[in-house]
């Protein structure tokens, strides 16, 4: 599975502050205690309390990568602000979008924009099931919205598998809805089937849990389960070390990685290389 | 709407494993050799990502067993009792990449000669010729762990491969070839788990993965060569899925166990109805080694100068 470090994000009390402050340090630590657990790609989201969100993200790219070489994944829904973070980026490691939808009431040529710079920066783009309508709740909707975004990449000339589509995990405990859960493992079953080479997949997993007691708990198991599914890709907390053992342990059940007695230990070998 | 591209792609690549020093790399061989480097499965991919060229390394014994078949007597009879003379004719005449040391009669069963025996005939074959070498104990884990300490200190500066690490028994040749300068062989007994664990074991004791060959115990055609055809296809699809800890290069032992087989060994007086050894034997050391370049195998151990110059030609018409 290719991690993603969710930790770099302003809604974390300790990022907005070192935003506010221009502590470098506290975002350097971030990002090289993310790598060394595992994270193959770091998200970049400046949240919401800054004032000047461009500048954030660019000061927040310039600080990470003068420490770090681990691919960054720009995350705002905003292109003003990616296009900010590409302009001083190092992109010769790999660089990752994240996030457009199908289409926006305010923005139908969302997804063209965000193609257009992950194509010229040669990354790789998060898209989510998600349109000018909102969030769909049914697996048909979802796989729908997936399709149609398969057809703008190969329109576009863009690599399907450079595609990484996110169903868009919503909080368990919100009323109505646990059938959710369900619905998006089919989704994933299904998206991997929509075209081949196949889409990838991703989920941002610690949504899951928002606002529930057993947050870790429920965190790996649905990641076992998404896994199962054929989940490509996650953002996750990578200092939770058990939901390392649990991806690690997932991919060797499903016979992604050689079982050996130190499987665990040769899984965080490979993920941090 | 383009045509999507769906040939195989690959993230992972085998490593290249560099064996023998030059004078100025410190050593005293006058080439290296190279293997590995596959970013394809066996011949299914472009050229240039095949990688290096398989090699072939000729077996010279430290002591012949008695019941040695005659086949093989009769190649090499000049020079059997003389390990620096067998590996000039290895060399000139069977055109060897490089030489693999056999160190068979250390073993306890086989003859318990001595260390410094064993230091003897590496000394004789270092100086008879400047290929790249290859030194194997006699698998007698308190035995090697005597002998493999003495003969890597007389090629320190060589770059050797010596074998074999175990997942049983790793530790003190990982830390001799760490301290000489030398390649290990990490052998699992048709295991792909242990293979893996074995690497990681090395890998902990900060040896570099980049220095391993991997060794799955060979079977010789008709005695599991099956078994052993398909593990590595599977350490192949491996390494190239990207596990670091199975990227190693590949040596199989196809002379020992060929000649090991009744079809191979049997002399002409007991099996009248199979043809000549002098034919057969070679046959089915030559066929058991072509099956196993077939899986990738990246180094070939062999015996019969008629196999290897068989298997020569074949490696030459697969990477003309």
């Amino acid at each position: 599975m290719i991690a993603i470090g969710e930790r770099i994000n302003g809604q974390f009390e300790d990022v907005k502050k070192a935003i506010a402050a221009k502590d470098k340090k506290v975002i350097q630590d971030l990002a090289q205690k993310q790598t060394e657990a595992g994270a193959r790609y770091l998200d970049v989201n400046v949240g919401t309390a800054a004032a000047d969100q461009q500048a954030a993200m660019q000061w927040l790219v310039t600080t990470i990568q003068e420490t770090c070489k681990t691919p960054l994944c720009l995350d705002s829904q905003k292109p003003a602000v990616i296009k900010a973070g590409l302009e001083v980026a190092d992109t010769s490691m790999g660089i990752m979008l994240n996030s457009s939808p199908l289409d926006k009431k305010s923005d139908p040529e969302v997804l063209d924009t965000y193609i257009g710079m992950a194509k010229e920066n040669n990354g790789v783009l998060i898209t989510l099931t998600m349109d000018k309508d909102g969030v769909p709740q049914n697996i048909e909707k979802r796989v729908e919205i997936a399709a149609m975004i398969v057809g703008k990449a190969m329109e576009l000339d863009f690599a399907v598998d450079k595609l990484y589509i996110d169903p868009i995990v919503l909080p368990v405990n919100v009323p109505g809805a646990q059938t959710q859960p369900g619905f998006i493992l089919e989704a994933i079953r299904q998206i991997k089937i929509l075209s081949d080479p196949a889409p990838m997949t991703t989920v941002g997993l610690s949504n899951m849990s928002q606002g529930t007691t057993e947050r870790s708990l429920i965190n790996r198991i649905f990641l076992c389960m998404a896994l199962s599914a054929g989940l490509d890709s996650a953002i996750v907390d990578v200092f939770d070390d058990q939901l390392m053992n649990v991806v690690a342990t997932t991919e060797m059940l499903l016979n992604k990685q050689i079982y050996s007695d130190s499987f665990l230990k040769a899984y965080r070998a490979l993920q941090t290389g | 709407m383009p045509v999507p591209d769906t040939g195989d792609r690959w993230s992972g690549k085998v490593n290249e494993v560099t064996l023998g020093a030059t004078k100025e790399h410190g050593g005293t061989r006058g080439t290296t050799i190279t293997v590995g480097g596959a970013q394809v499965m066996p011949f299914a991919g472009e050229r240039e990502k095949r990688g290096r060229r398989p090699v072939i390394a000729a077996d010279v014994l430290d002591a012949v067993p008695g019941e040695y078949p005659s086949t093989l007597v009769e190649a090499y009879k000049d020079v059997l009792e003389d390990p620096g003379a067998w590996a000039v004719k290895a060399v000139n005449e069977c055109k060897a990449d490089l030489i693999c040391i056999k160190l068979d009669g250390t073993h306890p069963d086989k003859g318990d000669r001595s260390p410094g025996e064993a230091v003897k005939v590496v000394q004789a074959v270092k100086e008879a010729v400047d290929v790249p070498l290859i030194i194997w104990g006699s698998e007698s884990d308190a035995k090697d762990n005597a002998v493999m300490p003495k003969v890597s200190e007389v090629v320190k500066g060589e770059n050797a491969l010596l074998g074999v690490i175990t997942k049983d028994n790793y530790k003190t040749l990982t830390a001799v070839a760490l301290a000489d300068g030398h390649n290990v062989i990490a052998l699992a007994p048709i295991d792909i788990n242990i293979a893996k664990q074995v690497n990681i074991l090395a890998s902990d004791m900060s040896f570099p993965l980049g220095r391993i060959v991997m060794f799955q115990t060979t079977g010789a055609l008709g005695y599991g060569l099956e078994y052993v055809y398909s593990i590595h296809e599977r350490e192949r699809l491996a390494a190239l899925g990207g596990d670091k800890m199975m990227a190693m290069p590949t040596i199989a032992d196809v002379g020992s166990e060929a000649w090991r087989a009744k079809e191979a060994k049997t002399p002409d007086a007991e099996a009248p109805d199979w043809g000549p050894q002098d034919e057969r034997g070679p046959m089915w050391e030559a066929i058991t080694a072509v099956s196993l370049l077939q899986t990738g195998a990246d180094i070939i151990r062999m015996r019969h100068p008629g196999a290897m110059a068989v298997v020569r030609d074949y490696i030459d018409r697969l990477y003309a």
